[in-house]
């Protein structure tokens, strides 16, 4: 682009740095202008008006079916390795092997028997600890006693290897429904309690200092300001503690079992069922996402205050 | 330290039988060793609004935090109403309370009484219709008008306003002056507006008061017919007054600003006796340089 494209000619240029010299003698401000070099100017890319789609699609369909077209590939290529004989059934059983156990499971009983031992065991250990989790946090969060006769101890024990305390609670528990709850309990209560009492121990003092200037008793206070304001936090501790129940369920029901998912495959494995073996896994699966999309449910609801929710 | 809350029957006296809405004497706060307040002097009569003006880090926060109950360290003899509210520089609403229910956090009174005075408080403000919004949807200005509507709604005799305005753009200022002005003519509270806006002091204030070296270095009223005009004279010369106790040098500055800058200011809006000086709408931006 020249110059005079630009209504910038040397000579008018010149005749302007004159006139910022004839101000500059009256006092007015200027500055040497540096020589106005034109730039390049380039288009940035922009909308057609038609902002959802970006213009450039002719079918949107919508994003959770999308999603699932590389499942859906990945099951049509399995299936495909086991009829055309790549997949021995005693390695891994095909889809369709899978989908024929787990309606057999399903009806002779097995599976629907198992799925409550186990939910049973998950609910049983996150009933118990995430209370235990967030009465230690909110002790240690609120008080400053609390604190010190808490948090160095958790912080300490958060580090030992959950499933290595088996040998001792097995000791201490027997080998019956307890100490499998027991070991969810332990796994819940940390996450619970370490992002509770961080959020907490976070929260802007200058919320305290508000609930002090309007004249929140302390128990108003912990109900109207510490509560809400910790909650993101120990949502996010919700999800992992979740999480943490299925892994240590699948743990302690394959370990010592009479019952339940884990107990079903142990036995499978024994028979090479590979078919058993993957309807567990699918179920566990399929328990965990429910178990994550209620705790997302709960965090849409609970936090619907924080932008972009 | 001594903070008398005035009791129910005279709440609009701090220290009673004086008449005052704020009596602070010899209010003197250490950080370490270094003394931000060296024993401040302060009354405020009710329904007087009052500007604190100092640089930054001049103590003028500390001051209004002791006057709020906030700081248990300070000493001296501080006597100030039991109904006060204060407004921080950031509007801080708890972001998980709808709007309505920030303004009346804490209010005595039944819930429906409390959601009744609320949404009188939010109408004044001009904030009707947002009573059930989340406060993060709220722009800057609609925040700091809630923050507003929950000092007014506890009928403060004491109202401390810490540099509310601070955060604010040069417009929404402007509004944001006229709706205090205006809910002082209604409700007649004291007030103490912790500033470093010269031009805010002097357009709000009945007195304005220069914290210098932790203690009051200039008391003085603020003689302005209203409406104030930032031409007037009388403004003009007790912004020079005032600049200058704050150590600012506007001869100086303004040739130091101009240097700085190519364009020459687009307006004045007063019989000027410099003629180099620019314009004085953002004294806080210049002493900054």
């Amino acid at each position: 682009m020249s110059d005079q494209a630009l209504g910038f000619d040397v000579a008018s240029r010149r005749t302007g740095r004159d006139r910022a010299h004839a101000r500059q003698a009256i006092g007015a401000p200027t500055s040497p202008a540096p020589a106005l070099a034109s730039p390049t100017l380039t288009r940035l890319p922009t909308g057609h008006g038609d902002a959802k789609t970006g213009g450039r699609r002719r079918f949107a369909a919508p994003r959770g079916l999308e999603r699932l077209v590389g499942v859906v590939l990945l099951i049509a290529l399995w299936q495909i390795a086991a009829d055309v004989g790549w997949l021995r059934s005693d390695i891994l059983a095909g889809p369709s092997v899978v989908v024929t156990a787990g309606a057999d499971l399903w009806r002779n009983g097995t599976l629907p028997h198992s799925l409550v031992a186990s939910v049973t065991r998950v609910a049983w250990g996150l009933g118990i600890g995430v209370p235990v989790g967030t009465v230690l946090a909110l002790a240690s969060g609120l008080s400053r006693t609390g604190d010190d006769l808490i948090d160095a101890n958790v912080q300490m024990l958060r580090f030992v290897p959950i499933i290595a305390l088996q040998p001792l609670l097995i000791v201490w528990l027997g080998v019956g429904e307890t100490v499998k709850i027991t070991m969810i309990v332990i796994g819940v209560a940390f996450p619970i309690y370490v992002n509770t009492s961080t959020a907490i121990k976070t929260l802007d003092p200058g919320y305290r200092e508000l609930g002090e200037v309007v004249g929140l008793n302390r128990r108003q206070l912990v109900r109207r300001v510490v509560l809400p304001g910790a909650l993101p936090g120990f949502l996010v501790g919700l999800r992992l503690a979740a999480a943490i129940a299925w892994l240590l369920l699948v743990f302690a029901e394959t370990i010592n079992a009479t019952s339940g998912i884990g107990f079903m495959m142990a036995r499978a494995q024994v028979f090479f069922q590979t078919d058993v073996i993957v309807v567990g896994l699918v179920t566990y699966a399929v328990l965990g996402l429910l178990t994550d999309g209620t705790v997302r449910f709960l965090e849409r609801r609970l936090l619907r205050w924080q932008p972009g929710r | 330290m001594s903070v008398l809350a005035g009791a129910p029957a005279n709440r609009d006296l701090g220290a009673p039988g004086t008449g005052l809405a704020v009596s602070a004497r010899g209010v003197v706060r250490t950080f370490g060793d270094r003394a931000v307040l060296r024993g401040v002097d302060v009354e405020l009569r009710p329904g007087e609004f009052v500007a604190l003006l100092g640089r930054s880090g001049s103590g003028k926060t500390t001051f209004l935090r002791a006057l709020a109950g906030l700081d248990r360290q300070v000493e001296g003899d501080i006597f100030v109403p039991a109904a006060r509210s204060v407004v921080f520089q950031d509007p801080r609403l708890l972001p998980w309370a709808t709007v309505l229910d920030n303004v009346v956090l804490g209010l005595a009174g039944g819930r429906r009484a409390a959601a009744a005075a609320g949404r009188a408080a939010l109408a004044e403000v001009g904030l009707t219709g947002h009573e059930d919004d989340w406060p993060k949807t709220l722009s800057g200005g609609e925040a700091q008008r809630a923050a507003l509507a929950r000092a007014l709604v506890r009928q403060p005799a004491l109202l401390l306003l810490d540099e509310p305005f601070g955060a604010l753009d040069a417009l929404t200022r402007i509004r944001m002056h006229a709706l205090v002005q205006q809910l002082h003519a209604h409700h007649a509270p004291a007030v103490l507006l912790v500033t470093h806006d010269v031009d805010e002091a002097i357009l709000l204030a009945d007195r304005a008061l220069v914290l210098t070296d932790g203690a009051i270095s200039l008391d003085v009223r603020v003689e302005v017919a209203s409406p104030r005009l930032r031409r007037d004279p009388a403004f003009v010369d007790l912004r020079s007054r005032l600049l200058a106790e704050l150590g600012v040098d506007e001869a100086a500055e303004g040739a130091r600003a101009l240097d700085g800058q190519a364009s020459p200011p687009t307006h004045r809006d007063a019989p000027d006796p410099s003629p180099d000086r620019p314009s004085t709408d953002h004294p806080r931006t210049r002493s900054s340089r």
